[in-house]
């Protein structure tokens, strides 16, 4: 196969191409889902302690999730159709086994949207406080609800069970093995931390910006305190979900995580590659970092435990093994980063000297730090899946719709390339102008998203209706 | 695998009916409205026509998600085949959405873009609908299919009768439209709207003929169904209510009544959508597979249809009310501005 056949071919550009919708996609649930939790923790506090300054924060972080939310719903759209367009072998193959998770996802999704986003966006002054805070907190665990079924669905293509194969195709045998799928518990509590921890960095980020400016400082104190409290929970327990992650795949999916180690050799006393570059055609390491012996130690609690590495498996089921090696070090390498600013925290606070400026700025140009780590895991766990789309069972060759040319894929590819990179840029101006108005101003301000402040104006404020 | 020995193709071939239907009506005129704010005479007639669905074209949006991954989960066979033969209508229709929708919010925020997305807007709309109506013609033409995947070109499905369909969606989206914006609009923006009213009600009346005549030319299997001895017989009430309906509608378009120019366009295309049924029943990937066919595991319709049964009617018992909410005609201050 000549190379120009093999860099247009459909299936590399169809894999490009859903790469590029989804990482664009999961960056708005990653930020979503924590501001949502977000929001209903400052309700909560706001209904308990009564201090308004929970009030002037929640409404404020409430604006900026209606257009991350909007921006959400729109691209999600995309995304069930290009399981039709692109992979319809897929879809043919899984359908039965796969649809409804994504189906109960949609029409969920779609519940919560319908009920209680409408009170928690526009509801201030028609509801009172306990119901509003019951809003946020459905609306949180809607959105809780949507990751669980979608990481399900993503779950049962690395770790398949309860299922049956006939005619190449599969069915259910049993839904709670389905849906609870080996690797589904780590996969849900690891992609959950590591939004809550995303979003915790922005919100850090947001009150340094404005500590460093000497604008709202009751609020950025508030935020900056409680929010780093919670990162000293969620950081570390994230770096033991990643633990255990990883130790799920090596039960699982030892193909990937040879890969994700670099490991080509089967060995005992396996060294641990902190640095190097994987060579796929040769099956070696060029410039290894490696630390004797930790390999073994970390993977199977031993020294001198045995790690299997790629050879043990026949070429063509290796993964593109240099690109989930430094995804998965990139993630790493940030999540240590966050445990280091997280510990300074303790340091600092210790010392009375939180709003030191140089952690304040670090904390400003951590915030987008989040969102690498997310697409960088996301790349480790689907590339370091291949060639499967189904996990030794449905090969992504064979996933692809048959009647597909690259040209088709390449124009559809840019099609998408042009439109996200329009509409990406204008959606994180809106939400950078609401940061840069500020909170104080959240209060005056009408909430619009997808739906404009005309329920708050059209129905009778809430008290009066019952007067005659 | 459980073997269930209920056949649940006859009631998700209802639900799925139902939320196609929904999804065309309801997308369908603030679709229609969209593309009629392109032609809206002055900034403060296309503030209160873009008003006019801005409380409810998300929801309606949202419609086309569940009636994709309803399509995916009730009928997979169905969903494999004919969502790659039609991969451009597909993509221009979602992209064309993406802009649409996005104009709403962008539209008032980024002022100083504002006729960029004013446009957007506009062939958003348009762009889309378009799409909407090739997907529709191509599926009644039929596709090209090796074992369970289309075979044929990705571009197969632009032909003159799809392009037509697609022409004749514009003009049925936008008498929807047209319909809607009569009752949430007084004076001289309703009487702007009947006019508009009545040149898509031509159109629509023209495609409708067209349509009723090219189907059973070229496809013997739609012209057995319907010039067949007894079919001919007790299907002849199709086309009566429709010429009926027709009537009905152009002189309500011509008349002071406000809502029954939108009942009538309902009424139009439930008998459009109607007739299509018994053209292609029991067909779900038109002259390849049936409903049963391409149907997917009892255990999975099953699964479904638990959640389903439960969260639909709370979701339609909330739009209901929301509608109810948003009664009345649309004000200029109410809304984005």
């Amino acid at each position: 196969m000549s190379t120009t056949v093999a860099t247009f071919s459909p299936l590399l550009l169809s894999r490009l191409q859903f790469a590029w919708v989804i990482a664009w996609h999961i960056l708005l649930p990653a930020f979503t889902i924590g501001t949502a939790s977000f929001i209903a923790l400052l309700e909560g506090l706001h209904l308990l302690t009564r201090r308004d300054v929970y009030f002037r924060l929640s409404n404020f972080w409430t604006r900026i999730f209606a257009i991350a939310f909007g921006m959400g719903v729109v691209s999600g759209i995309i995304m069930p159709f290009q399981f039709g367009t692109n992979w319809s072998r897929y879809a043919d193959a899984t359908a039965n086994v796969l649809s409804p998770l994504f189906a109960y996802e949609g029409i969920m999704a779609f519940f919560l949207e319908s009920a209680f986003l409408g009170v928690l966006l526009f509801g201030r002054k028609l509801v009172p406080r306990w119901a509003h805070f019951v809003a946020a907190l459905m609306v949180a665990l809607g959105t809780l609800f949507s990751a669980f079924w979608i990481l399900a669905a993503n779950s049962w293509m690395q770790t398949p069970d309860g299922y049956v194969v006939i005619d190449g195709r599969f069915f259910p045998a049993d839904w709670l093995r389905i849906i609870f799928n080996p690797s589904f518990p780590y996969r849900f509590a690891h992609t959950v931390v590591g939004f809550y921890v995303t979003t915790g960095f922005v919100v850090i980020g947001v009150a340094a910006y404005y500590l460093l400016r000497g604008r709202f400082a009751e609020e950025s104190r508030v935020m900056l305190s409680m929010t780093l409290w919670l990162l000293t929970v969620l950081v570390p327990l994230q770096i033991f979900l990643g633990d255990q992650h990883g130790l799920n795949t090596l039960h699982y999916q030892p193909a990937k995580l040879a890969a994700i180690e670099g490991d080509w050799n089967t060995e005992s006393r396996m060294p641990l590659t902190l640095f190097a570059i994987p060579d796929q055609v040769t099956a070696t390491n060029r410039d290894a970092i490696d630390i004797p012996d930790l390999g073994s130690l970390i993977l199977t609690h031993d020294p001198n435990g045995t790690v299997r590495g790629l050879k043990e498996w026949p070429r063509d089921q290796w993964p593109p093994v240099a690109i989930p090696f430094f995804a998965f070090r990139i993630m790493v390498g940030i999540g240590l980063l966050m445990l280091a600013l997280v510990a300074a925290s303790w340091w600092l606070r210790a010392r009375d000297r939180l709003h030191a400026v140089w952690y304040l700025r670090l904390c400003e140009l951590a915030s987008p730090l989040g969102f690498v780590a997310v697409i960088a895991g996301w790349t480790t766990t689907e590339v370091g899946r291949q060639p499967w789309t189904v996990y030794g069972l449905l090969r992504t060759a064979d996933s692809v719709s048959p009647a597909l040319t690259g040209t088709d894929v390449m124009l559809s590819l840019a099609g998408y390339v042009l439109v996200y990179l329009l509409i990406y840029p204008v959606g994180l101006m809106m939400m950078a102008r609401v940061v840069r108005r500020g909170p104080a101003e959240a209060r005056e301000e009408p909430i619009a998203s997808g739906r404009p402040e005309g329920p708050v104006r059209a129905l009778p404020v809430a008290g009066t209706e019952d007067s005659p | 695998m459980t073997v269930l020995p209920f056949d649940f193709v006859p009631l998700w071939t209802v639900i799925l009916g139902f939320g196609v239907f929904y999804y065309v009506l309801f997308d369908g005129f603030d679709l229609g409205v969209g593309i009629l704010y392109g032609f809206a005479p002055d900034r403060a007639a296309r503030n209160l026509v873009m008003n006019s669905i801005a409380p409810v074209w998300d929801g309606n949006e949202t419609w086309l998600v569940l009636g994709g991954a309803g399509l995916l989960a009730a009928f997979p066979l169905a969903f494999a085949v004919i969502v790659p033969a039609v991969y451009f209508p597909i993509l221009v229709m979602l992209l064309a959405l993406v802009f649409r929708g996005v104009a709403f919010e962008f539209h008032y925020r980024d002022v100083e873009h504002r006729t960029f997305w004013d446009h957007a807007f506009c062939y958003g709309s348009a762009l889309a609908t378009f799409a909407q109506g090739i997907v529709l013609g191509a599926f009644i033409q039929g596709f090209q299919v090796d074992g369970r995947q289309f075979s044929g070109s990705t571009f197969d499905c632009f032909t003159p009768f799809s392009l037509f369909t697609g022409l004749a969606l514009l003009f049925g989206y936008g008498l929807l439209g047209t319909g809607w914006l009569i009752i949430k609009t007084e004076g001289d923006l309703q009487n702007w709207a009947r006019r508009f009213g009545r040149y898509c009600f031509i159109g629509v009346l023209v495609a409708i003929v067209v349509v009723s005549l090219w189907t059973p030319l070229t496809e013997p299997y739609i012209a057995h169904r319907w010039f067949t001895w007894p079919n001919i017989g007790f299907l002849s009430p199709v086309p009566i209510i429709t010429a009926v309906l027709a009537f009905w509608e152009w002189r309500s378009l011509n008349n002071r009544s406000e809502a029954a120019p939108f009942i009538g366009a309902i009424g139009l295309f439930l008998m459009s959508y109607f007739g299509i049924t018994i053209s292609l029943w029991p067909m779900i990937v038109p002259y390849k597979f049936t409903l049963w066919q391409a149907a997917s595991a009892p255990s999975t319709q099953a699964f479904l249809l638990v959640g389903t049964l439960f969260l639909l009617p709370v979701i339609l018992m909330y739009t209901g009310w929301s509608y109810w909410v948003f009664r009345g005609k649309v004000r200029a201050d109410i809304g984005y501005h």
